[in-house]
């Protein structure tokens, strides 16, 4: 019964967000794309954080590595959409490897640093290697080309684009989730919740964590790739710590428990955001508090609270 | 003579200055169960931490089957058919009672590494964990949450945990420490049965010496890290030196109850 209504709302909120561009002002259109790109983007981080209990704070490179690529191959090369965000894809994976290589060996805190201290790493370079990056001003001036797969679309209209996010966003998350239910995805939360009983019971938990890094390093590249024609840009405060900071932020508000959370998580984060800051300056002020009530009364998150209370309601 | 299961030699582990395992010699014959006895500091779990890979040994060495898996790490350990319980309880406490047995399952099966199967619709994996529940007399709390069962079925629980990568050689730290009468009977039972069985060999430190008089073949006494006598249960309880320094001056203190205060 619960589970047949839990299907239904996802359904109904599917619809919803495919009949968003007609019924909200055109504004909320870029709302939407941005919440939906971040909202994979923190999904992705929460397999790592939430499944598998590795805290990254390093998540942004394999973000904004997904950025560059599609921006670079767009002016460059000016390849289709969809073979772009499967290199951005690619990058993001390759970049988690390595950095996941040498950072999964270290536990808890030192595991955050040493993902925090790659990511700045990642950052100076977009940052100083001009030749490459354009420093600073980032990658502009490319021009959105075809879909790919003969898809005839004109990814310049906002409502076009936020369909596209939608539809890439809806299957990436599909194969997220079917990773978090497999077997793997079983003994990644066992690692969470008691490491060495994995390895006493044979597995090389070094090895699952990596793979763990890697395939969220690919999901988080795709999202970044995404960013790309939406921001009409790749630049380096995409790949700065602080970016790192907001799939963080947004699984602990929607809560890690739930495969959902982080894109509940991103709703709010992002809506809040644009409310709050049209109003005030004092954003990182209602985004702390919001932040210091849900970590001491809504530990699970507002989807995980509310989903907590609700199966457990006879 | 057959050749034992587990040969050790002189296995030893020093903290800085301080010795808590020191030259251990020790063989152990398939199928035996042996129980390992001492007071708390004695280098029990010391000495199962570096068979189970989890410590390396400052000295000495250990053979499985005649392999040196000296050092080797816990997961390779584990593949080669050594498994072990804790002290404390050792489960994944957010997961039903199944899906603990499940994790242990899909490691051994290998199904672990598979990304695109759905864990909750694999039957032979359900179907073996039930087994093993069922035999462990857990199976009515399958689906419960592991980290809100008693403390007595937990221990059940980790044990089925321990059993279900098929190990040859099962290594339990006191199995029954903190349980009630009915509990320590209920496992003493239980292991008992699966030692007839004939498909492992047990090593089992334990406090409660009714438990060890009822399940041991031969016993190892510890005491400050050394091998203070190994033998039958007969030829322990006759042994001078262990009289003197363990069993006390009392033989009559059959159950322990002095030793696991000290």
């Amino acid at each position: 019964m619960k589970s047949a209504i839990l299907l239904g709302a996802l359904v109904l909120t599917v619809i919803l967000l495919i009949a968003l561009p007609w019924v909200v002002p055109y504004f909320y259109i870029f709302i939407g794309t941005e919440i939906l790109i971040m909202g994979l983007f923190a999904a992705s981080f929460n397999l790592v954080f939430g499944y598998t209990g590795m805290l990254s704070f390093g998540h942004a490179a394999f973000f904004g590595i997904g950025t560059y690529a599609t921006a670079m191959l767009l002016l460059h090369l000016q390849w289709p959409l969809l073979a772009c965000l499967l290199v951005s894809m690619g990058m993001g994976a390759l970049l988690a490897l390595v950095i996941g290589f040498l950072s999964v060996r270290l536990n808890e805190v030192y595991f955050a640093m040493l993902t925090l201290a790659f990511g700045m790493m990642v950052f100076s370079i977009a940052h100083m290697w001009r030749s490459v990056t354009n420093g600073s001003d980032g990658i502009a001036g490319f021009t959105l080309g075809a879909f790919g797969l003969g898809i005839d679309l004109t990814l310049g209209n906002p409502a076009v684009y936020y369909h596209v996010v939608l539809a890439i966003v809806i299957v990436a998350s599909l194969v997220l989730y079917l990773i978090c239910r497999s077997s793997f995805g079983l003994i990644l939360q066992a690692i969470r919740q008691n490491a060495e009983r994995v390895s006493f019971c044979g597995l090389n938990i070094r090895l699952y964590r990596l793979a763990a890094f890697t395939i969220s390093g690919a999901f988080a590249g795709l999202a970044g790739g995404m960013m790309a024609p939406f921001l009409r840009v790749a630049s380096p405060e995409m790949m700065h710590w602080s970016t790192s900071a907001e799939p963080v932020l947004m699984s602990i508000l929607g809560g890690t428990g739930y495969f959902l959370g982080p894109y509940v998580g991103s709703a709010l984060f992002v809506l809040l955001e644009t409310w709050i800051t049209s109003v005030t300056q004092a954003w990182m002020l209602f985004l702390g508090i919001v932040l210091a009530l849900m970590v001491m009364f809504f530990r699970r998150g507002i989807l995980g609270t509310f989903l907590d209370w609700w199966l457990d309601k006879k | 003579m057959t050749d034992p299961i587990l040969n050790i030699h002189n296995l030893t582990k020093r903290f800085g200055g301080n010795t808590a395992v020191s030259g251990i010699n020790l063989q152990v014959m398939p199928r035996e169960t042996l129980a390992i006895i001492g007071p708390n500091g004695a280098g029990k779990t010391t000495f199962y931490n570096m068979v189970s890979g989890r410590m390396q040994p400052t000295e000495g060495t250990v053979e499985l089957n005649g392999h040196d898996i000296t050092g080797l790490k816990p997961h390779k350990i584990s593949r080669m058919g050594v498994s072990r319980s804790f002290q404390i309880n050792n489960i994944f406490p957010e997961m039903t009672v199944r899906q603990n047995v499940e994790v242990a399952l899909s490691a051994f099966h290998g199904y672990s590494r598979k990304l695109f199967n759905l864990a909750s619709g694999n039957r032979k994996v359900q179907e073996e964990a039930d087994e093993l529940l069922n035999r462990l007399s857990i199976g009515e709390l399958s689906s419960q949450r592991a980290g809100i069962i008693s403390y007595g079925d937990k221990r059940l629980l980790e044990i089925a945990v321990v059993l279900a990568t098929r190990p040859k050689l099962v290594l339990l730290d006191e199995p029954t420490a903190g349980m009630t009468p009915e509990e320590t009977r209920r496992v003493t039972k239980l292991i008992r049965s699966l030692a007839d069985s004939g498909d492992y060999t047990f090593l089992i430190t334990e406090h409660d010496m009714g438990v060890v008089f009822d399940l041991a073949d031969r016993i190892l006494v510890m005491h400050r890290g050394e091998s203070l006598a190994v033998g039958t249960v007969e030829e322990v309880k006759n042994n001078p030196d262990v009289k003197k320094a363990y069993l006390g001056e009392d033989e009559d203190d059959e159950d322990g109850e002095k030793e696991a205060a000290v």
